[in-house]
């Protein structure tokens, strides 16, 4: 089921990217290049423990080091500082502590910040953060999920008296969408109960986090590599209370988030602070450890679930209990991360009853937050881990249990049991395709044939059919969740007198290639050329409102706005047009940028009108003389991309060693503007996505100290680590935007990581294998050969070789 | 101390200070702020430069270090307002997302051409093994890699080869690889 | 991040480097490829007051013959180590074992003299050191002297170099027509060896008349697994044998448990991969 683009349109063309002719020449704007004069820069001490009261703290020594102009502490910014905005609240009796931006009293992880430095250069900056002399009295630490909430456990906040911030619980009984689970459980033929465990994740994108603060002009101005200047902006004036018109923020070149930069950070406030504090630009940019240590992290959750079903595979009931790690303090949307999963365990599968339940706990680590698909690829590995162990108990493929319980093609719009309208999708299609693609059969063939030859390397295959819900949000929707916000997008259209167009969007695009994409959209919608439109964004002066980036939202929603303003655009040409050509607006039809007389030859070009109405000489009465649009889009409902994922393993059984042998992903994502962009995007998702399956995890020690704090020790994957993917799609429509369109950009990273830990387990389960913790090292996977047992022990914490033991030793490599 | 450093074809002198990284010297001092930092341990490769013809990781040298070397970054690739073979095959291939690698992984991946002028898949994935990318999953850059080397291949005529929009858009919706 | 200050000085003769090392004494750092220290100046891992930098030392760089020996000086780096038709001939498990070494952007810079100085348990130059008994060379204000491999490691990240002396250059006995591998075990490409099996052996006809074992990351120094070697040698080459043999891998190595292995699995590992690496080496 795939289309090609009709001739002369741009949307569903491959088009290469206008973003592009910078990026490769280095012509770029990242926030650390921006230098202005007179800027000064700042560093920042970050408390080495992760519990404990400051009880002193001298920085005299550091005020007197040369090129010094400012060291602060957090009792210097105890009054103006604020608390950093939590826009969550999931619960009414939801426990939120107060998060200073500095620690003034209390460090409760390590990497937070206990003091600044401004200074003339960043190297001198640094060299005062040694004149800052910290005592510390530590506190125990709190560090393990369950322990946490045990009667007795050590509190990280003390005086919220619990280290549990919320319970949130759906019951589809309560609901009214489903049975009572417990009954569905108790009667069931079948049960299958497994707790999984998913790994702390950092999103670790390319570009570490910068800022430069202007407070020189009438406005102050901040650049900040960011996802969300619009957001950012309000929350910088709702902190710190400085009036809102007076501050703007600006994302200039973003070097990818994934979620990491959907976040008002400490040290943004902090630089806006002493920025303003000093009245000269203050540039800070961490260095990559301090974002490994400090950034928000993704995931972090114990998750217990219970299948209930019958013997012939259909599912009956499902039971979700997890508790969700926000670490130290609620950022921005971390209590709300889990409960995105919340409406995703039921996934494709029709499940008459369910019980989700998530406690949110308190630890003595860096929070939580936003990380590529947040809350669903959490739900989807679980369902897609527990219907593979299901189909194994079973003794079914695990497609046909599948197939069994999925919703199939012609049940759509189909409400689910956790009360989402999943508006279109063909989950046969999908998987007919890959299984296709991938020689299922040969593939389940060779399997057998390796298991009887006893061969050392054994062979497996994972199956993740996956959905997820995307394009936050219907503003309705959050409001019922108790969001702090609406999930609208804002977008415009500027019609310059030579008929070139500037197009502003709300959303701020980091890498996903907003400028080419949307120019396709309005170069067919105005019937203008490709090459004459420019996009503009992430500047709240340029582009005024604005939700921003993340949810794969941009195109379901933040496009649909703009869209909206060009239907507006051509709406106010008509009238004109016509008066040019002295006919009723009536007779016009309007189509590849011209307004044609129907029925005659008669036209006008958009151009032509843009330029009439530039001069205004001859307007009709009462008209205008502007064509300049805006619009506002708030989504009916969610998207609900969808696609089937099959990986084929080997795991060497000597050493427990994995190497992916093939991967096949066949998505369907509606129609699609540019093929190029989400192939693009389905590569990057399943790197991520696996690479939470094999590779990456953010380690603590019982000091509560990250050890995986360098690229050397949090491992994300090169080049030489992965596979070649094999993708296509199917095209199923969403019914619920003008261009049929879903979002993509999550879909990957949401699909793969069960994929690719079914198969590992596929691989051994002959073994005696029924599960292996993420990331699946070659330990844990030779450690579940050995009967498992081990598996609890974990490896150790003793310095072993490496860059991630480097001491004061350290000498040429 | 003073070095002299000649960077993309223009020499300069500068007083540095020895603990300068050469990646703070071409960015702070040189404004060739193309080339990027992204690590604090050479895992990253995002500031590779060339240093005498050699690739090399430009926040693991020292600015003193480089007296007396030529030095190429990412800035001094496109001649006369023509892209390096690969800086277009980059873009012809969708080879970036966020663009952030893109400066380190063009400059390595000119290296690797340089010493293996037609690589295998893998050979080009181990050739970049020191460069890292969040967001395009690599398949495309090593995509483009391969599409450079045919076209900078002598013989190989660059039409050929090259990745047309016409044939993307037509391809629109399958995507083997 | 920025390194914290320190003085600089390039040297171009082993004599002058000597000299300004012990005029630097105690807080001075040799700079050779700069891979590992400068990283760790950058995280203020460490601060010293004084770099002296070899990469002006031109003596220090290249392969030479000198009789049944190859001399590699500690400046050569890995690039050159690699790509030297000297060490492809005589010393093959050098050049294999350094292709494996980062990546190729490190190896550009990083010496061949300043990774076994480094003296990191997870290095992988080490264990082919060990294994092929090399000779390090050194110069200091007394002079010069030689420590054989088997006594430069002494323990993480410290060798039997005294405070003012410089490596200078390894002497390694040829090992012409001898078969080797390097088989290393690492979780993603860049990453560090979890452990790694240096082999080298003489095949005559189907029969393993000599070999050499060396183990990366087994311990807090390299190790000379001594007791496969015995084992191997007179021994058929087949897959049973050499399996039987790598049973002794584990004799004399103290592994730690960090955060990619614990001690036992590491004492698996060393087996299986010590019987992959002979494998491999007889072909």
């Amino acid at each position: 089921m795939t289309t090609a683009a009709e001739p002369g349109q741009e949307v569903g063309k491959g088009r290469l990217r206008k973003e592009d002719a910078r990026l490769i020449t280095g012509r770029t704007r990242w926030t650390d290049n921006i230098s202005l004069p007179g800027m000064l820069h700042m560093a920042v001490l970050r408390s080495p423990m992760a519990h404990a009261r400051i009880t002193n703290i001298d920085p005299s020594e550091a005020r007197q080091m040369p090129g010094v102009l400012a060291v602060v502490t957090g009792a210097d910014l105890a009054d103006k500082q604020g608390s950093l905005p939590c826009a969550w609240p999931i619960a009414e009796d939801m426990k939120s502590p107060d998060a200073p931006s500095m620690a003034v009293n209390q460090v409760n992880f390590a990497g937070e910040v206990v003091a600044a430095v401004v200074a003339r250069s960043a190297a001198e900056a640094a060299d005062a953060l040694e004149g800052i002399d910290v005592d510390y009295d530590e506190l125990p630490v709190v560090l393990d999920l369950e322990q946490a909430i045990a009667d007795g456990a050590d509190l990280v906040h003390p005086d919220l008296g619990t280290n549990k911030s919320a319970t949130w619980i759906f019951d589809s009984a309560e609901a009214g969408t489903g049975g009572p689970v417990d009954e569905a459980i108790a009667s069931a033929e079948v049960t299958v109960e497994r707790t999984f465990r998913q790994q702390r994740l950092i999103p670790a994108f390319m570009e570490p986090r910068s800022v430069v603060v202007d407070p020189t002009g009438e406005q102050v101005t901040m650049w900040s590599a960011t996802q969300i200047p619009h957001i950012l902006r309000l929350m910088l004036a709702m902190t710190l209370g400085v009036p809102e018109h007076k501050v703007r923020v600006i994302a200039p070149d973003v070097g990818g988030g994934f979620g990491g930069k959907l976040q008002v950070t400490p040290e943004e406030v902090i630089t806006f602070l002493l920025a303003q504090q000093l009245g000269r630009p203050v540039k800070y940019t961490e260095t990559r450890s301090e974002s490994l240590a400090s950034a928000h992290h993704g995931r972090d959750q114990l998750q217990k679930l219970t299948i209930a079903a019958r013997r012939d595979g259909t599912v009956t009931g499902l039971k979700v209990e997890l508790l969700a790690d926000m670490g130290a303090y609620l950022r921005l949307v971390t209590p709300g991360v889990p409960i995105l999963g919340a409406f995703m365990y039921n996934a494709i599968y029709k499940i008459p009853a369910y019980h989700f339940a998530c406690t949110n706990v308190f630890t003595t680590k860096t929070p939580t937050d936003a990380y590529r698909g947040a809350g669903r690829p959490e739900a989807t590995f679980a369902i897609e881990r527990m219907m593979d162990e299901l189909a194994n108990e079973l003794g079914m493929d695990p497609l046909d249990v599948r197939e069994m319980n999925w919703i199939k093609h012609e049940e759509f719009p189909y409400t689910t049991v956790s009360t989402l309208t999943y508006d279109s999708g063909n989950y046969e299609a999908a998987t007919a395709r890959a299984k296709e693609l991938f020689d299922y059969d040969g593939l389940r063939r060779e399997q057998a044939e390796r298991r009887q030859r006893g061969d050392t390397v054994q062979l497996g295959i994972g199956i993740s059919t996956f959905t997820e819900m995307c394009g936050l949000a219907p503003s309705r929707v959050l409001g019922s969740l108790s969001y702090g916000a609406g999930g609208w997008e804002y977008g415009a259209i500027r019609m310059l007198p030579t008929g070139k167009v500037e197009v502003i969007t709300g959303s701020s695009a980091h890498g996903q290639g907003h400028e080419t994409a949307w120019s396709q959209i309005v170069a067919d919608k105005l019937g203008v050329p490709f090459e004459d439109i420019e996009v503009l964004h992430g500047d709240t002066q340029s582009s005024p409102r604005g939700m921003d980036t993340y949810g794969s939202r941009s195109l379901t929603v933040g496009a649909m706005a703009v869209l909206s303003a060009a239907d507006k655009v051509i709406e106010k040409a008509k009238p004109i047009a016509a008066h040019m050509m002295e006919c009723s607006p009536d007779d016009l039809e309007f189509a590849n940028g011209t307004f044609t007389v129907r029925g005659t030859d008669t036209s006008t070009g958009i151009a032509d009108v843009a330029l009439a109405v530039f001069a205004a000489h001859d307007l009709p009465d009462g008209v205008e003389p502007s064509l300049d649009s805006d619009a506002t889009f708030d989504p009916e409902n969610f998207s609900f991309p969808h696609g089937t994922h099959l990986c084929a393993a080997e795991a060497d059984t000597e050493t427990g060693q994995v190497r992916l042998r093939a991967y096949v992903a066949v998505d369907d994502v509606g129609k699609v503007v540019n093929p190029l962009i989400v192939e693009g995007q389905v590569h990057g998702g399943l790197v991520q996505g696996i690479a939470q399956a094999l590779f990456e995890e953010a380690v603590y020690d019982e000091s509560g100290t990250l050890m995986t704090g360098t690229l050397a020790d949090y491992l994300v994957p090169s080049a030489a680590d992965m596979p070649s993917f094999t993708t296509d799609r199917t095209e199923t429509p969403s019914t619920t935007n003008a261009l049929g369109v879903k979002g993509v950009g999550e879909a990957g990273t949401i699909a793969s990581t069960p994929a690719v830990v079914n198969a590992i387990v596929d691989a051994i389960r002959h073994m005696g294998v029924n599960d292996v913790e993420m990331p699946c090292t070659p330990m844990r996977v030779w450690q579940a050969i050995q009967g498992g047992a081990q598996s609890a022990a974990g490896p150790g914490a003793e310095p072993g070789g490496g860059m991630g033991s480097l001491d004061a030793e350290g000498g040429a490599r | 101390m003073r070095i002299t450093v000649t960077v993309d074809g223009t020499t300069y002198s500068d007083e540095v200070e020895p603990r300068t990284l050469l990646v703070q010297y071409l960015r702070e001092r040189l404004g060739k702020v193309g080339t990027v930092v992204g690590c604090d341990t050479s895992n990253c490769g995002a500031c590779t430069v060339h240093l005498d013809g050699h690739s090399v990781k430009s926040c693991s040298v020292l600015a003193v270090q480089a007296d007396g070397c030529e030095v190429t970054t990412i800035e001094g690739l496109a001649r006369d307002g023509q892209l390096h073979p690969v800086q277009r095959a980059f873009h012809d291939n969708h080879a970036l997302q966020c663009g952030f690698c893109t400066p380190g992984m063009i400059m390595q991946a000119i290296d690797l051409l340089a010493e293996d002028s037609d690589p295998e898949e893998q050979a080009v994935r181990e050739g970049i093994e020191g460069n890292l990318c969040r967001c395009t999953g690599y398949q495309n850059i090593v995509r483009a890699v391969r599409d450079a080397a045919h076209e900078m291949r002598p013989g190989a005529g660059p039409e050929a080869e090259r990745v047309s929009e016409a044939t993307m858009g037509t391809q629109a919706g399958v995507h083997r690889s | 991040m920025i390194p914290a200050e320190f003085d600089y000085v390039a040297p171009t003769t082993v004599d002058d480097a000597v000299r300004a090392l012990a005029d630097a004494g105690d807080e001075a750092k040799i700079l050779a490829g700069g891979q590992s220290l400068i990283p760790v100046l950058r995280m203020r891992l460490a601060a010293p007051t004084k770099l002296i930098d070899l990469g002006k030392v031109t003596e220090l760089q290249g392969v030479r013959e000198d009789g049944g020996a190859l001399v590699i000086g500690a400046m050569t780096t890995h690039y050159d180590v690699v790509r030297d038709p000297l060490i492809a001939e005589h010393a093959k498990l050098i050049g294999m074992a350094t292709s494996t070494v980062a990546d190729p952007q490190v190896r550009h810079r990083g010496t061949f003299g300043g990774s076994l100085a480094h003296a990191d348990p997870a290095g992988d130059l080490a264990a082919p050191a060990l294994a092929l008994d090399v000779e390090m060379v050194v110069h200091g204000m007394d002079g010069r002297r030689t420590i054989p491999a088997s006594e430069f490691f002494v323990d993480y990240f410290t060798t039997a170099l005294r405070p003012g002396e410089l490596l200078t250059e390894v002497r390694v006995p040829k090992y012409t027509g001898w078969h080797a591998h390097y088989e290393k075990f690492n979780r993603v490409a860049q990453a560090w060896s979890i452990v790694g099996v240096a082999a080298a052996v003489q095949v005559e006809g189907h029969t393993i008349t000599q070999a050499r074992v060396g183990l990366t990351n087994m311990s807090s120094v390299p190790v000379r697994a001594s007791g496969v070697e015995r084992a191997l040698v007179g021994q058929e080459a087949t897959p049973e044998a050499i399996k039987a043999a790598a049973q002794h891998a584990v004799e004399g190595t103290m592994p730690v448990a960090d955060g990619n292995a614990d001690a036992a699995y590491r004492e698996h590992l060393a087996k299986v991969l010590t019987s992959r690496a002979v494998t491999a080496a007889c072909g």
